[in-house]
């Protein structure tokens, strides 16, 4: 299993979270799964990269939320253009490109990559993916290899 | 006639892999009820054992939380999309 990103989408990702330093960014990755069932955790391809806004704006240095609104808008769009939501993406400003417990109590998108950059002083770090498995009483992350391409494939 | 329901990649498993599903109803409630008839495996996925939509899922018909509408009550015609989006969130 690996995501499949562009670096220029990849570089997006990553100067979005230096933007909102020391807040969080967070957003929506945009693309294929390359096997039919996201539970069989293939590959997938990210396609487009889309920026949100984080409404956590009571705790934004450690919390993350996207709102409804734009997911809903975002999965309608996807899906006009045969795309779906393959992931998430959002910053540990000052912190470890690891996923939290709340990181883990707050997904529910099975099948879906949720990608963490850690910000250290304002500057991006590194950037990690974990793919979440499971149904909602057992769910986990699982380490996910970032297959960076250096153009468009298409 | 039928109005559409979306269903988001998690969810797809359990509703026959389809990213669309169609439902007759009146309203939102009824074009729930009807989805997890017709994909049973969804119902735990989006109901808690009280049968109240779970915290995490949010439903909106077009642009609009039903939340923040007439919940189940709200009225759902053929023109409309209903969407089921689980929330998105999480932090240090």
């Amino acid at each position: 299993m690996a995501l499949r990103i562009q670096k220029t989408h990849l570089d997006q990702l990553r100067a979005h979270g230096e933007q909102t330093y020391p807040h969080e960014c967070c957003g929506v990755l945009v693309g294929d799964f390359l096997v039919g069932d996201p539970n069989e955790a293939g590959d997938k391809t990210v396609n487009s990269v889309v920026a949100c806004g984080n409404t956590r704006t009571d705790s934004p240095e450690n919390r993350y939320n996207i709102s409804p609104a734009e997911l809903i808008r975002i999965q309608r769009e996807s899906a006009l253009a045969g795309q779906d939501i393959v992931g998430f993406y959002h910053s540990h400003p000052d912190c470890p490109a690891q996923w939290s417990k709340t990181d883990l109590a707050e997904a529910h998108w099975t099948g879906c990559s949720y990608v963490i950059t850690s910000v250290e002083h304002a500057k991006a770090a590194v950037t990690n993916s974990f793919l979440l498995l499971g149904e909602e009483q057992s769910k986990h992350f699982e380490d996910e290899v970032i297959e960076i391409s250096e153009s468009n494939r298409d | 006639m039928p109005i559409k329901v979306l269903i988001p990649t998690p969810l797809r498993p359990y509703a026959g892999k389809q990213s669309i599903v169609e439902v007759s109803a009146q309203t939102v409630g009824e074009a729930l009820s009807n989805l997890v008839v017709q994909h049973p495996d969804l119902r735990k996925h989006l109901f808690a054992e009280d049968g109240k939509l779970r915290s995490f899922v949010n439903v909106y018909l077009n642009d609009e939380d039903i939340r923040y509408l007439a919940k189940d009550a709200t009225p759902a015609k053929e023109t409309d999309t209903i969407s089921i989006v689980p929330s998105v969130a999480g932090g240090v």
